[in-house]
């Protein structure tokens, strides 16, 4: 398969791009901060996705999906990353959808229409640190008659407050750090015992801090096999990570745009800024850098689609790599503007706060190196 | 999967297996194995040449130049499972060359229909090595100022002038040079010429490096007589030929930027520093300099890939070759700088047999030419700047 869109892959990007940019632009983000809005995200807009088809894009069309691939899925989130537009897309759209693939008949056909629908919010709690670890777990499940105990506590998950279902890695046998024994369960968000503190974070989406105290869940709610939870999660940790970084490429790219425009009309000692050869190769070299991520990007969404066996490789040099490179975007960005780009009424600023959020989301580009690294034996 | 895809790949490993000497599956040891071809060239061993010749039989050696011009006649498609099939059985490159790389492309998109017949198939052969003739003392990044003269006599051009930096011109059969025919205009008054490095008048000297090698030379032109019909292009428009030739110069030398063949760079810092209890190399800030290193290097094998597929699509960007080679080049140097560290005083010997002559320090010298050959760093980053950002002329 060529590494480039194909022409169905462009039609997506050509409806996805004016519909992102007319429907949820930065100023749909602003509005949603100034006014405080305790969701941090619309409803509404969540509904339209469903309408659309975006939230069914990795939903088998059996289940009443699209039927179709990680580059899909990539494409939509690189549009909401180009307008900051606050969605639980990720975790949803994607992280739960392939959780959901993996799990059997009962859950598919509980989660699935709703999340189809653009009625159901999903929310991984995978995190247990402030540092992306998802191979240490250490909340608790134990056996209780047919079902489960859950006790312990996650951070990080982004838009839980508001979620219907949730994600939940748990350790049903050994210890905090073992390989084995992991187990993932689906929630439903109306279960007792689960505490969540949502908390705003720098780039005013939300993300919750949940404490589960002795919650007793039906067995039913199991994803995949107990005690095997690893290899979905391993699937779906591929899936958002590859996801993320579709985001950050959007991010990037939309951050970079901003700044060009700026470069080409700023005059300072009666010539135009962008003129000027100190701004020009930096702005020559961050272009390199997006490239590069860019082709990461798709060579992992690709292996996902294709199941190759580089899949979990190829999702972490994509974070990797995105990350840095959108962290560059960023940073050139508020620079290049210059006073202006540190007011609050200027866009650019958001731009760096999701950044930040992202590029930490599901394990930043040290996370991915060393990852990258024990994976290649060194 | 295209079933016609397939059954080419299928047909394709087996006739790899049967034809490709067990010797040229090994991965090379020195430049000395690289076949470059020509009227000088001396066969490293049978196998080597016994490779070529079956290679260059089926047109594999340019597989998707046409094949009435000796190349394979392939699809895009089947020119990269080609590749990947050669890469599965670690087959070695039959043949490289400037003319496969660099003026067989201009050759097939500005030649007369005389001129490819001529020269595409002892190109592809492995008969005929070219060199390039494009920089002189005065003309470096600013190429388009060149003075080397090409005054109109008639049936022929006389040559005279300087070059610099003639990769290999000692040993090549040929020479592609641009030269001056015009100088009211800069761009305007430059002419494409092709003609025998043993024509009288040619004179080469090599250029010693920091590395000890001699891969370059300076080339002298003292009245050299260049017949008209190798003018490659029009008169004058030499500088449409040279820039989209420098753009294949550019892929070939971005090239070099992925990920090497042989022993890796973790690999080889395993090697010479071994590992943790936990397996991890045993210094963690190199180990740290190295996953870095290793993010960039494994996606920009991705770009690498794009780049192809886009560029047999036609779906590029014409400067887009300059962005390949400003971050190929950069990432092949800093790869040095890791195997120098990692390496630590055994890669700083110079002579020693344990270090195949000083391998580690004349690789890591040479590497810091490709951000200076084939234009800087700095003339791709003033070229992504103009044209693809459209970022205004100071």
């Amino acid at each position: 398969m060529p590494l480039f869109h194909d022409e169905d892959q462009e039609t997506l990007a050509n409806t996805v791009g004016p519909f992102m940019a007319d429907r949820a632009p930065v100023s749909h983000l602003r509005s949603l901060r100034d006014a405080d809005d305790p969701a941090g995200f619309s409803r509404d807009l969540w509904r339209e996705f469903g309408q659309m088809g975006f939230t069914g894009v990795l939903v088998d069309e059996a289940d009443g999906g699209l039927g179709l691939g990680h580059v899909e899925a990539g494409i939509v989130l690189e549009e909401i990353g180009r307008n900051l537009t606050p969605s639980p897309f990720i975790g949803t759209a994607v992280g739960a959808v392939e959780a959901l693939r993996l799990a059997d008949r009962g859950l598919k056909e509980t989660w699935l229409p709703g999340i189809v629908a653009g009625e159901t919010v999903a929310a991984l709690a995978l995190d247990e640190a402030a540092r992306h670890r998802p191979q240490s777990v250490a909340l608790k499940a134990e056996r209780q008659g047919n079902g489960f105990r859950l006790t312990g506590a996650k951070q990080f998950a982004p838009f839980r407050h508001e979620a219907d279902l949730l994600l939940v890695s748990a350790r049903t046998a050994g210890d905090a750090s073992d390989e084995e024994g992991v187990t993932l369960f689906a929630l439903p968000r109306s279960h007792p015992g689960i505490t969540v503190k949502a908390e705003r974070l720098a780039d005013s989406s939300f993300a919750a801090r949940i404490e589960l105290d002795g919650v007793d869940v039906d067995g039913s709610t199991v994803v995949g096999e107990v005690d095997d939870g690893r290899s979905v999660l391993n699937r779906v940790l591929s899936a958002v990570r590859t996801g993320a970084s579709a985001e950050l490429v959007g991010v990037a790219g939309g951050a970079s745009a901003m700044t060009l425009d700026y470069i080409k009309q700023r005059k300072q000692f009666g010539r135009i800024i962008g003129s000027y050869q100190a701004l020009q190769h930096r702005a020559a070299h961050l272009y390199a850098e997006m490239e590069v991520a860019r082709a990461a990007t798709l060579k992992a969404q690709q292996s996902l689609d294709a199941g190759s066996e580089t899949a979990e490789r190829d999702a972490s040099v994509a974070k990797a790599m995105a990350g840095m490179a959108s962290s560059l975007a960023v940073r050139e960005a508020v620079q290049m503007h210059g006073g202006i780009g540190m007011t609050d009424e200027y866009d650019v600023g958001f731009f760096m706060k999701r950044q930040r959020v992202l590029a930490e989301l599901y394990g930043d580009a040290d996370f991915h190196a060393d990852r990258l690294a024990r994976m290649e034996g060194y | 999967m295209d079933d016609a895809l397939e059954d080419f790949r299928r047909d394709t490993r087996a006739w790899l297996e049967e034809n490709c000497p067990p010797e040229m599956r090994k991965p090379m040891r020195s430049e000395k194995d690289i076949c470059w071809g020509g009227r000088k060239f001396t066969f490293a061993s049978d196998a080597q040449k016994q490779w070529l010749d079956v290679m260059a039989e089926r047109g594999w050696t340019v597989p998707d130049w046409p094949s009435e011009y000796g190349g394979g006649g392939l699809s895009p498609a089947e020119t990269k499972v080609l590749k990947q099939e050669m890469a599965a059985l670690g087959c070695r490159v039959p043949l490289q060359s400037f003319g496969i790389s660099m003026l067989g492309p201009a050759l097939l998109k500005y030649g007369t229909e005389e001129q490819k017949q001529e020269h595409l198939p002892k190109i592809a052969r492995g008969e005929i090595r070219w060199c390039q003739g494009y920089s002189e003392p005065n003309a470096g990044s600013d190429l388009a100022s060149l003075a080397t003269s090409a005054e109109d006599k008639g049936d022929h051009y006389l040559v005279n002038g300087q070059k610099v930096w003639t990769s290999y011109a000692d040993e090549a059969d040929w020479i592609f040079c641009l030269t001056r025919t015009d100088t009211s205009q800069k761009q305007g008054g430059i002419t494409f010429l092709l003609f025998d490095m043993e024509s009288d008048g040619v004179s080469t000297r090599p250029i010693r490096l920091i590395s000890g090698a001699s891969p370059f030379c300076e080339t002298f032109f003292e009245d050299v007589k260049v017949p008209k019909n190798q003018v490659l292009g029009e008169v004058n428009d030499g500088w449409s030929v040279a820039k989209y030739l420098l753009g294949h110069e550019r892929e070939m030398i971005s090239g070099m930027g992925g990920r090497a063949q042989g022993l890796t760079l973790s690999d080889y810092a395993l090697n010479k520093l071994g590992a943790d209890e936990q397996g991890r190399l045993d210094d963690s800030v190199l180990r740290a300099r190295i996953a870095m290193h290793e993010v960039r290097s494994h996606a920009f094998a991705a770009m690498s890939e794009r780049f192809i597929d886009q560029l047999k699509a036609g779906k590029i960007h014409s400067a887009q070759p300059s962005m390949m080679k400003y971050y190929g080049t950069e990432l092949n140097k800093d790869r040095h700088e890791l195997l120098m560290a990692a390496g630590g005083s055994d890669a700083l010997e110079w002579e020693s047999e344990a270090s195949g002559g000083g391998k580690a320090a004349r690789a890591w010298l040479r590497t810091k030419a490709n951000s200076i050959e084939g234009g800087t760093s700095e003339i791709q980053l003033n070229i992504v700047a103009k044209r693809i950002l459209e970022l205004p002329e100071g």
